[in-house]
């Protein structure tokens, strides 16, 4: 597997996990009703990233919304991140937010505050 | 002419009407709550905040909050069937703006004997400080039980912290082995 792809829905982000080059993308809305069954194959392609990881994986989370029955399963991806942190590939999570919007900012810090992973807080003008 | 339908019995709709116009709710529904439904109501409240020119602050507030009353819905209502006459997965939602604040109520059936426990939750949500939620909300995210249905009173907690207003609810008791449970969830501007 080189690439783990997934179209944006109306209540999914897009994402786009490009195993060979280490970037992973996660884009757009997260609000399903079951988060599980949405983020599950994406914590197994991280799995199997994870045993032959590149010396640094790039993470881009640019949500717009998210469901506090995603925000569980997007912690399950983070710490599958940490443990591919620790295993020897860089790792840097880039959270992008909207200029007015402190509510993702601080969802942000939340994660920081929760993952032993650098983060970025990254500011969009929209 | 006279009429052959039993006057006693039909819904005054222009009392309902008026309330909702005195209320000025923009979308109300009462009926069962589907995943679809949830998909429409949040799409026609987006349009709706869109072509008033809503600030994208807000905006983007009040459609978190919808999202998650919504979900409470869809995922907490307890199926009533066995119990009672009433339709079982039945729920009512209304959206209002009043003076620049949108108000959302909720309201669907709880069995008795799980008052205690969303009571407690919300109770315990109420109690805390605005920094307290933080810390709560990330103890609960990384150490709560998490199931198919949602995250153990993440909902609540998110809900109290993005509104910043304490939860007001009630329980209304129909009998003794159900009662109806209304949640009214102010949303402002301010953080």
């Amino acid at each position: 597997m080189d690439k783990y792809v997934i179209e944006g829905t109306p209540k999914t982000p897009s994402i786009n996990f490009d195993l060979n080059g280490g970037v992973l993308e996660i884009k757009g809305r997260s609000i399903p009703e079951n988060s599980i069954e949405f983020y599950k194959p994406l914590v197994d392609a991280l799995d199997k990233y994870s045993s032959a990881a590149k010396s640094a994986t790039t993470v881009h989370v640019q949500l717009e919304y998210f469901n506090t029955s995603s925000s569980k399963c997007i912690l399950d991806v983070f710490k599958k991140l940490e443990s591919i942190n620790k295993g020897g590939s860089s790792v840097t999570i880039n959270w992008h937010y909207e200029e007015d919007d402190e509510d993702m900012l601080e969802a942000g810090e939340d994660y920081q505050a929760i993952i032993n992973v650098p983060f970025k807080m990254v500011m969009v003008n929209e | 002419m006279q009429s052959n339908f039993d006057v006693s019995n039909m819904l005054d709709v222009f009392e309902i009407y008026e309330k909702m116009e005195q209320n000025n709710i923009l979308l109300s529904f009462k009926g069962e709550i589907t995943s679809d439904l949830l998909t429409s109501i949040l799409q026609i409240m987006e349009n709706k905040m869109v072509n008033m020119q809503e600030e994208p602050k807000l905006k983007k507030k009040v459609y978190n909050v919808l999202v998650e009353c919504l979900q409470n819905l869809y995922h907490h209502m307890d199926d009533i069937s066995e119990v009672s006459h009433e339709n079982n997965r039945s729920a009512i939602f209304m959206i209002g703006k009043n003076q620049g604040k949108y108000l959302i109520y909720t309201g669907n059936y709880i069995l008795n004997e799980n008052i205690s426990r969303l009571k407690s939750v919300l109770d315990e949500v109420n109690s805390l400080s605005k920094e307290e939620l933080k810390d709560y909300y990330k103890k609960v995210l990384n150490n709560g039980e998490m199931s198919m249905k949602g995250g153990g009173g993440l909902g609540m907690i998110d809900i109290a912290r993005k509104t910043g207003e304490k939860l007001d609810y009630d329980f209304l008791e129909i009998d003794n082995k159900v009662s109806f449970f209304t949640l009214n969830i102010k949303v402002t501007q301010q953080n």
